[in-house]
């Protein structure tokens, strides 16, 4: 089943929750942050959707944009990818332990790094950095790196980084 | 008589602790010796990999990637290559695509000796078995180093290809190797598979059910040991899996014994591979042309690929730029290391040092 027939499913499905379809090379399901457990839930009960391989967060820096990347253990097939947008001020998305337990830590390292807050995590701590680190080094804005370091001019006819 | 009190007591383990593949730290709540609570503590090892990446440009992330899980550096660099690929819409050759495989394959065996030494280092047989694995994967390593000019970092796959032919010692060599490989698993099967001692420590020990195994999102022989037959390279085939003969092996009780059996008959299945693969390998190029300046065009994409370790997946987001505007690595032993407490709980803190070798971790992967 491709991502668009999946879409329509569900979409038929939920109309009241107002998905969107993002067009690209894997195409994904645009879904609102409040509805995004339900839909979880669905995909994980009736579709069989077990397995929620990835989650990611992304930094568009007007916007930050939770993706979830979906497949099922017991049937072929590519993903079902969801993709959540928080916004820059208070980022915040529910989380979806409750229904894939094997998110708990990739939530936590979402937080850790780029600092969306999922509501209803049971544990949402920092992972990889350190208790007390203030920041969230994925952020776009995070100074470091090029910001913080000046890099002179080798000889060479191009810039070297 | 008056009664008995018992209390349990909070004991740490680690970060610098050799049974740690790394530095990895667990906060044990035992009461006696038996463990009733396990607490992971990740991220000593942590570099921000993803946020290097996104300074680097897209063709210095491939060496990168080598970094991750250092045991297997082709893996990391053929799933990273076929995401870049799949973004920029590039066909690597049909010879480029078999000597992939063949590198990954024998990557993969490197990866179960390494895991099944360690193991038996765990149960206290020290370096013994871990001398037999690694004698052979010398032999691999020979193999990288006459191609990619390094053992461990080969930098070998490039994006739309690989760097460089075989040399001409490489096939002779390689045919070699597989055919004597069958024998070095019976020998390191004999000398563990039916040991009393191995099969007393670990039947039965660190059992995880096919149902939480797929909850936590385990992958690779972590969950086919659980009894899933679940295998990237059947589920969705990726570069020309899906032209070789192979099976899916799983396991019955989900214990480490089922892990280290998996591992052994993996081993096997690979071997199976790369008599395929060598057998067809077909003459021509193995790169796409090169251009100077690599900038695929807009979007996002993931990409996985069934790693010695589970699944290993990188998305992508493309600016158009000539770095990425994010890189994600979705690691397998960080995800699978979740399920970890529930594996340890009830059992002894022996049985812990075992229940952290069969997972196969390494800590470079984990923390990034």
């Amino acid at each position: 089943m491709t991502t668009k027939e999946t879409f329509e499913g569900l979409a038929a499905k939920f109309p009241q929750f107002d998905l969107g379809y993002l067009e690209g090379k894997d195409p994904a399901v645009l879904v609102k942050g409040e509805n995004l457990v339900d839909l979880a839930q669905h995909l994980r009960e009736e579709q069989d959707y077990d397995y929620c391989a990835s989650i990611t967060g992304v930094d568009y820096e007007d916007r930050f944009e939770v993706v979830y990347h979906l497949y099922s253990t017991t049937r072929k097939g590519g993903p079902v990818i969801l993709k959540v947008h928080a916004t820059r001020d208070n980022p915040e998305v529910p989380s979806v332990v409750s229904i894939w337990p094997g998110a708990d830590w990739q939530e936590r390292e979402v937080w850790d790094l780029m600092g969306i807050r999922f509501s209803g995590h049971p544990d949402l701590r920092r992972i990889l950095m350190w208790e007390g680190f203030q920041g969230y080094p994925l952020r776009k804005d995070f100074p470091g790196m090029k910001d913080e370091y000046t890099f002179s001019q080798t000889s060479g006819d191009r810039e070297n980084e | 008589m008056s009664e008995l009190k018992t209390e349990t007591i909070t004991v740490n383990m680690g970060p610098q602790h050799p049974s740690t593949h790394g530095v990895f730290r667990l906060i044990l709540t035992l009461d006696g010796e038996t463990v009733v609570d396990v607490e992971p503590v990740v991220g000593y090892l942590h570099r921000n990999h993803e946020k290097i990446g996104e300074y680097n440009n897209w063709i210095q992330n491939t060496p990168f990637t080598d970094r991750l899980d250092y045991i297997s550096p082709m893996s990391n660099e053929f799933a990273y290559v076929l995401a870049v690929e799949k973004l920029a819409e590039i066909e690597s050759p049909e010879r480029a695509n078999y000597i992939r495989i063949i590198m990954v394959e024998l990557n993969r065996i490197v990866n179960h000796m390494v895991a099944v030494g360690f193991l038996l280092n765990e149960l206290g047989c020290f370096f013994t078995p871990m001398f037999y694995a690694i004698r052979w994967r010398e032999l691999v390593m020979d193999l990288y180093e006459m191609t990619a000019g390094s053992r461990m970092m080969p930098n070998y796959f490039w994006i739309g290809g690989v760097a460089a032919d075989l040399p001409p010692r490489f096939l002779p060599e390689c045919k070699e190797l597989v055919a004597a490989l069958p024998s070095f698993i019976d020998e390191l099967e004999r000398l563990i598979t039916d040991s009393e001692i191995v099969q007393m420590r670990c039947k039965n020990v660190g059992i995880l059910p096919p149902d939480v195994a797929v909850a936590y999102g385990c992958t690779g022989p972590l969950l086919r040991a659980s009894g899933v037959p679940y295998d990237i390279r059947r589920a969705e085939p990726y570069s020309i899996y899906d032209r070789f003969d192979f099976d899916v092996v799983v396991g019955t009780v989900g214990d480490v014994y089922d892990r280290y059996l998996v591992r052994i008959v993996e081993m096997r299945q690979s071997v199976r591979i790369l008599e395929q693969a060598l057998r067809d390998l077909p003459e021509g190029e193995t790169a796409t042309p090169k251009k100077k300046k690599f900038t695929p065009p807009q979007g996002d994409v993931y990409h996985r690929i069934e790693a010695p370790k589970g699944e290993l997946g990188f998305y992508l987001v493309s600016d158009g730029s000539d770095h990425p505007y994010r890189y994600k690595i979705r690691a397998p032993s960080f995800v699978n290391l979740q399920s970890l407490p529930y594996m340890c709980k009830g059992h002894k803190i022996a049985d812990v040092v075992i229940v952290i070798g069969s997972i196969d971790l390494t800590m470079g992967e984990v923390d990034r």
